[in-house]
């Protein structure tokens, strides 16, 4: 077991978000978190990397609870772990070259040849070989969301976690981060958890999909059995039904 | 007690909270991790070399100006020849520290809050974390020594451009003898005046890097929090350099002079 949520609770001011979750994921597992938006999923997600700390309950990462730690302790814990994030989060003051080798430069342990070659073939691997002196600004968000990835991946983590990859992007730009993100599963073995409310792109993406409803996990099964269960609210959840009288609340 | 007054307490407490832990987190950080000198270095370009044009302007105006009204008062008892001595013991030990302090406030304080709000509500600070990299050692520490660093040499730069400022205007202007002028200057201006100065805009580069981080790194959502952020960044550090100012000269006057 790789990682572990134990009746994790977070509360922000009067407004529970997660009331007792409980999963664990295996090495070399693919997980999609679903679930409405403002459910809690993201939320959830940092909690896994110790970007948020629980009011209770516990994350055990590698065998270590993170919830304790201070931020300079969880500094090697979150060596294992590559994120991408929503918007990307690329570092304006940055150029793709910069960004994408961030943590090689910090760490100071390559040599600039060294950093260069695995630039570029982290970039080769995202579709975005010859775009190293590129600003963030000047890419589209699929190309944005790319980069992030290959942020993400230059270290070779052992957990890949995707807030939202697909989120504000076209279909066409949506499969083509779904195809790669599956690539890259498939090409690094690593495990990956994504957090997500594209339908299409949870199916693709993970093998085990946990559904977050009313700040718990509602349901834990493969796409197959999520996909044609008659569970009422699984379904209108999967099928995108709204309730006229409860429009927004399964 | 109101309630607004219950939350503005809360808030200045809770800041001040937040000041402290700061400081402690950037104590640690040059303790243990080791300071990026090229990212030290950047910041001193842009916090010292870019603030150079505006502290100097601010300087000579000051120092022409507190010249001029000198002149004016001490021309009724014949004392024409002390002005500079005024201008000078004013500038290195109170106008000098204070107005640095207040343009750079103004000027990088907002910068720096500007920069690291924007970079709270668009996760980049979230991301750098992910990068297992402590947002204090990459963002705030460079910052914070930079600002130690050149706050000294832009009072100094600041000084020296108001005091020549303020000899320009009494002899050229004003007519008064450059020679006595310039003597009692040197004979009225000793070294504590210098130490005063030097100390205290010491601990105002402290006091703008520590509130305009806190500020950015814990600036509340979307643009209108960014703008908060950075207004909050430069008030606050400006009444705070205004009242440590006080303070500091009691101080300092008792242990130095």
């Amino acid at each position: 077991m790789i990682i572990e949520a134990r009746n994790v609770r977070k509360s922000f001011g009067a407004l529970p978000v997660l009331q007792g979750v409980t999963f664990s994921v295996e090495k070399g597992e693919a997980l999609t978190i679903i679930g409405i938006s403002g459910g809690g999923k993201s939320v959830l997600l940092k909690h896994l990397i110790g970007l948020l700390t629980p009011d209770a309950g516990e994350v055990i990462v590698g065998g270590i609870n993170i919830a304790g730690l201070t931020e300079r302790q969880l500094l090697p814990v979150r060596r294992q772990f590559g994120m991408l994030f929503q918007g990307a989060a690329l570092f304006d003051s940055l150029n793709v070259e910069d960004n994408v080798a961030f943590i090689l430069k910090r760490e100071r342990r390559f040599s600039p040849a060294e950093i260069a070659s695995r630039v570029e073939e982290v970039l080769d691997v995202v579709g975005l070989k010859g775009i190293q002196k590129k600003w963030p600004e000047e890419l589209s968000g699929g190309m944005r969301k790319r980069v992030g990835l290959a942020r993400a991946i230059i270290y070779r983590p052992d957990i890949l976690l995707y807030d939202e990859p697909t989120t504000g992007l076209d279909p066409m730009a949506a499969d083509a981060i779904d195809k790669l993100i599956m690539r890259v599963v498939e090409q690094l073995k690593v495990t990956s958890i994504a957090v997500t409310h594209d339908m299409r792109s949870a199916r693709r993406i993970g093998r085990r999909i946990l559904m977050l409803h009313q700040g718990r996990i509602y349901a834990d099964q493969t796409p197959e059995q999520l996909f044609q269960s008659s569970d009422p609210v699984i379904h209108r959840f999967v099928n995108g039904i709204s309730d006229a009288q409860e429009p927004y609340d399964l | 007690m109101t309630s607004s007054a219950k939350q503005f307490a809360f808030d200045w407490l809770s800041g001040l909270g937040r000041g402290a832990l700061m400081c402690r987190d950037i104590a640690t950080s040059i303790c243990k991790a080791k300071p990026v000198w090229r990212d030290v270095l950047y910041q001193i370009y842009f916090i010292g070399v870019k603030s150079q044009s505006v502290v100097c302007v601010t300087g000579a105006f000051t120092g022409m100006v507190l010249c001029a009204q000198t002149y004016l008062e001490f021309h009724k008892v014949k004392m024409d020849t002390a002005t500079l001595a005024v201008v000078s013991v004013g500038m290195v030990s109170q106008l000098g520290p204070v107005l640095t302090g207040l343009m750079v406030a103004g000027r990088v304080g907002a910068a720096i809050a500007a920069e690291l709000g924007t970079m709270r509500v668009t996760e980049q600070i979230d991301a750098l974390r992910t990068l297992a990299t402590h947002p204090i050692d990459y963002l705030v520490v460079p910052r914070f020594l930079a600002t130690l660093l050149v706050m000294p040499l832009l009072t100094a730069g600041s000084i020296c451009v108001g005091i020549f400022a303020a000899f320009l205007v009494g002899t050229w202007l004003l007519g008064i003898n450059p020679t006595y002028l310039w003597y009692n200057m040197i004979h009225y201006t000793n070294m504590d005046d210098v130490m005063t100065g030097m100390i205290k805009t010491f601990v105002f580069g402290g006091i703008i890097a520590v509130i305009a981080c806190d500020k950015g790194m814990n600036c509340p959502a979307g643009a209108e929090g960014v703008g908060r952020a950075t207004t909050e960044a430069v008030v606050y550090s400006s009444i705070t350099i205004l009242i440590s100012n006080f303070f500091l000269t009691l101080v300092l006057n008792k242990f130095l002079v």
